[in-house]
């Protein structure tokens, strides 16, 4: 008889692992192509018209790109949680609370000069998102309290405060009844480079992006954390400031989704509505996994799975596919990348017995 | 209150909490295992899916309510496949699975919203239902409630005294031991999915058979990581859970009530109830230290020996 064993490498596999992870995605990209064929669409036409919806023109690359925004900044976060092994799920109300601390200021202060109100609009959004992470940290660390399911709780209730807010007292009289914030004075909005319609949001996320490498290349506490993250005893052990680490990958975490949610309201849409919570956290969390955790790799996961929400948008247009299609892959590739992960450490080995 | 508006309230709570119930159960046994899976939201939203697909096609609840089940004993088994076979992370698994069974069943389901199906209605137990307040309350529900009532029992003597069980808990206490001792550490483990997928499912297949009867995008709600957050205040124990399950749907009933009843508060602020309820709950089940029940080795992947 014959069976399948595994077995582990002597060494993790190197570069090959980028064929293995290749190899996952096709995986999934066939399933999704079967999942289109059982609602009778065209499975190749259709997996094509999405890639071509989302890299085949200028236009559908610079919208991937502005949708790449969010969910690079929000990864990033969930990143430097991750790297501690801290379970942020809370991307998605971190970028909420980020979003209505923005807005906070763009409608009271609407008059200030572009280059107080934004930077002011920042420290609130960070501050906002930051302490909505900061909360579950808090609760861990003094009643250990599991942050998996707090994150998440706090995500559902961030999103109906947003909808209190718009559809209550921020609501714009003049928006015939849509739950909808005023539209932010011209001060308030993060204009486009040059003639493209891209963002300046985008130097936003090179710089932090850059800063985060930094922090993690060059500074103590970066090197802590990550310390922290490989083994919490021998953290401890060593004399590290756990505790504190904790609080503070949070905090930031939060942060850094805050500041998404900031962008999202004064580059995007200019003003703040219920339709900005469109699951940028949630996604946040697949590329921050795919991407291993390393802001580069975060930056070219982030493109593609925003590229991916464009080519559904399309793929919903043309052949009437409804927006749930885009959940599926990236659940598709996130399971079959996390499953081809065992080929890196493992081998299989067919046995005689 | 008076009666006559306690007792539907109460009555509306057993219901709301049945559905939480069965997941809660489902997430025990799989916990017990060894094995978290953190995917009971998508489970259960395909579960919901299939019963009221079959419903509508068959005509027999009965049948949709355990096609639900298989569903969910299938889609949890994608979450074995991953960790169990593949050495996957059981955090991203679950996540993983959440993702895609969201994704699906609001993908599958377009045809379906907004229809209604057959389902089960109250059916009073003779004499029980009888019984002033506690009649009306607990007697008068839907069969699907009934078994929730046998259902904790039931597991709880399975887990605590078969050897079955036994085998169960070591697996998720220390699997290192228990496959020294001659136990099939994944087979338990399986089971342990399978089994508690199976109830993940029927417990969305009860939101959509028994409580909305009509399909609409994400019906669950959030229920599926309500039920994980039970399963940390219910201590493990399937009885508690019982408790824990009536508590939420309480909030919820009580919920549906102010926003009929017309309240000046805004429905946005009530409908943070249950999910600020799960944080106390956590909190308070920290403070109690039930979180020394967890198995031990809860969420540790089982390497393969060479």
């Amino acid at each position: 008889m014959i069976r399948l064993r595994i077995v582990k490498r002597q060494e993790p596999l190197g570069w090959s692992s980028c064929l293995v992870i290749l190899a996952a995605i096709g995986l999934s990209l066939f399933l999704s192509a079967v999942l289109l064929a059982l609602r009778g669409a065209p499975p190749v036409a259709g997996i094509l018209a999405l890639f071509k919806g989302a890299f085949g023109s200028t236009y559908a690359i610079e919208d991937s790109l502005g949708k790449a925004i969010p969910i690079y900044l929000c990864s990033l976060g969930v990143a430097i949680a991750f790297r501690l092994k801290i379970w942020n799920i809370g991307a998605e109300g971190q970028f909420a609370l980020g979003a209505v601390g923005a807005t906070w200021m763009a409608l009271s202060f609407p008059h200030w000069p572009w280059y107080v109100l934004q930077p002011a609009m920042i420290v609130m959004a960070v501050t906002a998102g930051g302490a909505w992470g900061m909360i579950p940290a808090i609760l861990r660390q003094r009643l250990k309290t599991n942050e998996i399911i707090v994150t998440l709780m706090m995500n559902y209730i961030a999103i109906l405060f947003l909808d209190y807010l718009v559809y209550g007292i921020w609501k714009d009289p003049t928006s015939f009844g849509f739950p909808m914030t005023a539209t932010f004075s011209l001060q308030a909005i993060v204009g486009k480079i040059g003639t493209s319609n891209i963002s300046w949001g985008l130097f936003h996320c090179l710089s932090l992006g850059g800063i985060f490498w930094i922090f993690f290349r060059f500074t103590r506490v970066g090197f802590e954390i990550k310390a922290g993250g490989d083994s919490v005893r021998a953290a401890r052990y060593a004399g590290l400031p756990y505790d504190r680490l904790v609080m503070l990958v949070m905090t930031l975490s939060g942060g850094l989704a805050g500041w998404a949610g900031f962008l999202e309201v004064s580059s995007t849409i200019n003003r703040l509505q219920p339709s900005i919570m469109v699951g940028y956290g949630y996604t946040a969390i697949v590329v921050a996994w795919l991407a291993r955790l390393n802001p580069l790799s975060i930056g070219v996961a982030a493109f593609l799975l925003a590229g991916l929400r464009v080519g559904v948008e399309n793929l919903q247009l043309d052949l009437q596919i409804p927006a749930a299609f885009g959940n599926i892959m990236e659940g598709l590739i996130l399971i079959s990348v996390l499953a081809a992960g065992m080929f890196i450490i493992y081998r299989p080995v067919l046995e005689k017995k | 209150m008076s009666p006559d508006i306690l007792i539907p309230l109460l009555a509306a709570t057993v219901q709301s909490g049945t559905p939480i119930l069965y997941a809660t159960l489902g997430e025990i046994i799989t916990e017990k295992s060894g094995v978290l899976n953190l995917g009971v939201e998508g489970v259960m939203l395909l579960g919901a899916l299939t019963g009221f697909a079959v419903a509508l096609y068959t005509g027999n609840p009965l049948l949709a309510f355990m096609a639900a089940g298989i569903c969910g004993a299938l889609a949890a088994s994608v979450h074995g496949i991953v960790c169990l076979w593949f050495q996957g992370n059981q955090v991203v698994s679950g996540l993983a699975l959440t993702i895609l069974g969201t994704g699906l069943a609001n993908y599958l389901g377009t045809p379906f919203l907004g229809r209604t199906a057959p389902g089960f209605g109250p059916m009073p137990i003779p004499l029980l239902s009888k019984i002033p307040t506690l009649g009306p309350i607990f007697f008068n529900q839907d069969p699907l409630v009934y078994i929730t009532y046998a259902l904790p029992v039931i597991i709880a003597l399975f887990i605590g005294s078969t050897r079955w069980g036994l085998g169960l808990r070591a697996a998720g206490e220390y699997p290192a031991a228990a496959t020294a001792a001659g136990l099939n550490v994944q087979g338990y483990r399986w089971a342990g999915i399978l089994i508690g997928g199976f109830l993940m499912g029927l417990g969305g297949a009860y939101l959509s058979l028994a409580y909305t009867h009509l399909w609409t995008n994400n019906l669950t709600a959030g229920r599926g990581w309500i039920a994980v957050a039970l399963v940390i205040f219910a201590f493990w124990k399937p009885g508690r859970a019982m408790f824990g399950a009536y508590l939420f749907g309480g909030i919820m009933a009580l919920q549906l009530r102010m926003q009929a009843a017309g309240t000046t508060l805004p429905s946005s602020l009530l409908l943070m109830l249950p999910y600020a309820l799960t944080i106390i709950v956590l909190v308070f089940s920290s403070w109690r230290r039930g979180t020394n029940e967890e198995p031990a080795a809860l969420g540790v992947n089982v390497e393969p020996i060479d």
